[in-house]
Parts: structure tokens; C-alpha cells; sequence
């Protein structure tokens, strides 16, 4: 494994999670559609499902919101690491941006000036992990800021659980139409301030296709908000909520919602 | 009902659509988010004379992927979060007979009052970039490209652009309350 490998494998999955979406996501968006009854919704999901089809054929990325690229990445503690890994990613970032291409999406805070390549200040994020074997996996997850922005932490009361459901709720409702629903939800709870919204977006890296009966109750929840496709009215507000749980302080009770957009694009490498 | 709406906007035509009717666009359309939106509040404000129009016209909120093959070429293309736009959208209503905004996730009641008897809000599926693409022929002009590729404004020559559902209305009406 060198530099070189890690680029080319950063632009490839950035390529496959702009261009097709995992087959559990486009499975969920049909059921989806299977049960909608409502007109104007159905219209919606049929314009989602073939303008999937046509990013497809295109090979152009299906949504103009290229978003700002979140890594996870897995590092076997076997591997014998001989060059800077974030700098190889940042690098397949910059490529990508050029040759897919991708919308420069990275601004500086304040000044707001555009780096025009998706890099800057800690920017793209790069979440490692140390864990068992001999292979680095590199998960990529493109998040656009219609969904991010109408995410919520809400550091709760230890007192407060069986409020856990409704502040869920309270966020996809106030969130309406604009994180472009159907959504998927992510739900950390527990865990600190920063764990628990870290616990949120990874948990969407996960089949959305297999649900608990907690996530189940939450998602027919969100599901009777009416909501709907685009804000426009429907059954189909969300296609699937996934939760992740880490132990807290006796004090806290931190949550976060992490809202992603239909487009729940990612893909993963595993290079040995 | 269905309906073909070419540019500039007929302010008849405008009045006939109502909550729920699909719409298919043909002509000119202009894309802007919130910089090109203050800056454009800005000249109206200080007297100077806008490089685009406003009177009659498409605004598109939206920040497209666009790629420099000689010409420029657009790659992906949906529309972008309309409450953005919500406070500078009345003031420039203000200054207009007759326009329609196209975006995604609704405007606010203000933007809904602002709208009436002159403008109508169509939505367009957000993240359908792709297919969207698809329906602009090619790019006519692009204004104060300093603001960066998504904040830019980009004017387009489409055809048949959509569906694009009414969903608020020159009537009062929104799909969204």
C-alpha cells in the first residue's frame, strides 16, 4: 500500500458514491413509492428514482450539492504505515473535485472565501479508527448542508428519556421540507457533546433496510408528520431511522439527529 | 393541471396556476442564492443598474455543478434550500409585476404574502441534479463569477424543465402550511 493507492481509491469511492446510490437505499426509496398513495409525492419519487437512473448513465453525480466529504476509516493495527494517510486523502479530495467533477463546496468560516478544491481547515473530516487485522478501510460519506443544516444536539436531562422520541420527532418536524425528505435519520444517543453527533452521522453508514423495533417506532412517528416528499404533503417523510447508543456520564444525556437527504450516497474501499 | 410556461412569464399565464399544478418550463432562467441575492439588494438599493433583470423573469434557487469543457458545461443542476432566501425574496417582489422562483422546501408566510397577485413558487425534487441537468441546452451567460461556482449567477436556456409542481400560488396558497 502506498500514497499513490490511497489517492486513486478516495477518487474511486467518491466517484461511486456521487454517481450510484447503495442498493439498500434505492430499495427503500421503491418501497417507498410501492406504498405512497399520495399524488404528488409519487411524482417526486419517480423524478428521485430517474434522475438516479440518469446519474447512472451519465456517470455525472446525481445531486448538484456535491456536499462536504466525511471519512471513516478503519486502520488495522497490523499495518505498517509509511506515509501521511490524511494527506493521501486530502490529495484524492482535490483530484476528485477536478475530474468527476465535484462543486468546490469548502469555504473558509468567517471570510467565506472559497478554497476551490473541498480542502481546507479541517476539512475534508477524517474520522480514524484503530482496530484488528492487516487491512485499511476507507468509508466515504459526501454530506450536503440542506440536510446538515436542519441537524440537532440537544444535551437532555438524565431524567429526560422517554422524551428521547419526541425531540427526534420535534427535529424532523421542524426540519419540514427543506433537507429534501424522504430522509434518513441518524440518532446518537448517549456518549458527550461531540461522541453523540459523531455517533449520529456514522450509524448512516448502515444497511437502512434493517431496522430495531425502537427505530421502527420512531420512523412511524416521523411518518405521520405528513410531511412527505419535498415538504409537499405524504406518507413518506422518512425511509428509515438508525440508532447508535454509547454509555454517558450519570449527569447527561446527550442527542444528536443527524438528517440526511435521500441521497444517502456512500461507498467504502478495503485496501490490504 | 398541466402546463407549458415559456419567458418571459406572462402575468395571466402566472394567475391561471394554482396549488398542485405541474409545470414545464421553456426559455431563460437565472440562477441565485443568498450572495447573489444581497448583492443584488444592494445595487436596487444603492440605485445601480442590475446586469440581469428580475421583471418577468425565472430565478432558479440554485448552485449548480458546472464543468469548463471551452464552453461551459452543466454537469449536475437541482435546486437548493429556498428558506435562505426568505428575507431578501419580499424585497425584491417589492420591485417586480410578475416573476416565479424555483427552489425546494418552501418560503416563508412573508414570501407567501409577498407573492400575491405577482409570483408563484415551483418546486422542483431536491437533489435531482442529474435529470435537471438534462433539460438546460446550455449555459447563456454566467454574472459575478467571483462569488464562486455555486453562489454565481448562471443564466440558462432550458427546455421543458421540470416537473415542477405549484407549490405556492399568486393566490395565497401553499402547499406547505
Amino acid at each position: 500500500m502506498d500514497f499513490d493507492l490511497v489517492v486513486s481509491s478516495t477518487v474511486e469511492i467518491l466517484r461511486r458514491a456521487h454517481t450510484e446510490l447503495p442498493e439498500d437505499v434505492v430499495k427503500a426509496i421503491k418501497n417507498a413509492l410501492e406504498r405512497e398513495e399520495n399524488e404528488i409525492a409519487r411524482k417526486n419519487l419517480e423524478t428521485i428514482l430517474r434522475n438516479i437512473d440518469a446519474a447512472n448513465k451519465l456517470k455525472v453525480p446525481m445531486c448538484q450539492d456535491t456536499g462536504i466529504p466525511v471519512f471513516f476509516v478503519e486502520i488495522g493495527r497490523e499495518i505498517d504505515l509509511d506515509f501521511d494517510l490524511r494527506e493521501a486523502i486530502r490529495e484524492g479530495v482535490r483530484r476528485a473535485t477536478a475530474e468527476i467533477p465535484l462543486r468546490p463546496n469548502a469555504v473558509h468560516p468567517v471570510t467565506r472565501e472559497n478554497s476551490g478544491d473541498n480542502t481546507g481547515l479541517h476539512t475534508p473530516p477524517i474520522n480514524i479508527e484503530l482496530v484488528e487485522g492487516d487491512r485499511i478501510k476507507i468509508a466515504v460519506m459526501p454530506k450536503g448542508a440542506g440536510s446538515e443544516n436542519v441537524s440537532a444536539l440537544k444535551m437532555m436531562l438524565p431524567t429526560e428519556v422517554s422524551r428521547i422520541k419526541d425531540f427526534v420527532v420535534e427535529t424532523v418536524l421542524k426540519a419540514g421540507g427543506k433537507p429534501c425528505p424522504p430522509i434518513f435519520v441518524g440518532v446518537g444517543i448517549g456518549g458527550t457533546f461531540d461522541g453523540a453527533a459523531k455517533l449520529a452521522k456514522k450509524v448512516l453508514l448502515r444497511n437502512v433496510l434493517d431496522m430495531s423495533e425502537f427505530e421502527l417506532e420512531l420512523l412511524e412517528a416521523i411518518n405521520e408528520l405528513n410531511i412527505g416528499p419535498m415538504g409537499l404533503g405524504g406518507k413518506t417523510t422518512a425511509l428509515a431511522v438508525l440508532v447508535e447508543m454509547g454509555h454517558c456520564h450519570t449527569a447527561s444525556l446527550p442527542v444528536a439527529v443527524n438528517i440526511q437527504c435521500w441521497a444517502n450516497r456512500r461507498a467504502e474501499v478495503v485496501l490490504r | 393541471m398541466e402546463y407549458e410556461i415559456r419567458t418571459p412569464l406572462s402575468k395571466d399565464e402566472l394567475l391561471k396556476l394554482r396549488v398542485g399544478d405541474s409545470v414545464y418550463i421553456t426559455g431563460e432562467i437565472f440562477t441565485a442564492r443568498d450572495e447573489a441575492h444581497a448583492r443584488a439588494l444592494e445595487y436596487l438599493e444603492e440605485g445601480k443598474e442590475l446586469p440581469f433583470s428580475f421583471e418577468g423573469a425565472v430565478v432558479y434557487h440554485c448552485g449548480p455543478l458546472v464543468k469548463k469543457d471551452g464552453e461551459w458545461r452543466v454537469v449536475s443542476a437541482g435546486p437548493t434550500t429556498s428558506a435562505r432566501m426568505n428575507p431578501f425574496t419580499p424585497k425584491i417582489l417589492e420591485r417586480v409585476t410578475c416573476m416565479a422562483i424555483i427552489g425546494k422546501g418552501g418560503m416563508s408566510d412573508d414570501v407567501v404574502e409577498a407573492m400575491r397577485g405577482k409570483a408563484v413558487y415551483l418546486a422542483f425534487t431536491g437533489g435531482a441534479g442529474a435529470l435537471a441537468a438534462q433539460k438546460i441546452r446550455r449555459v447563456k451567460d454566467v454574472i459575478w463569477e467571483d462569488l464562486g461556482m455555486p453562489e454565481a449567477v448562471w443564466i440558462f436556456e432550458v427546455e421543458r424543465f421540470g416537473p415542477c409542481i405549484v407549490a405556492i400560488d399568486a393566490h395565497g396558497n401553499s402547499l406547505y402550511r
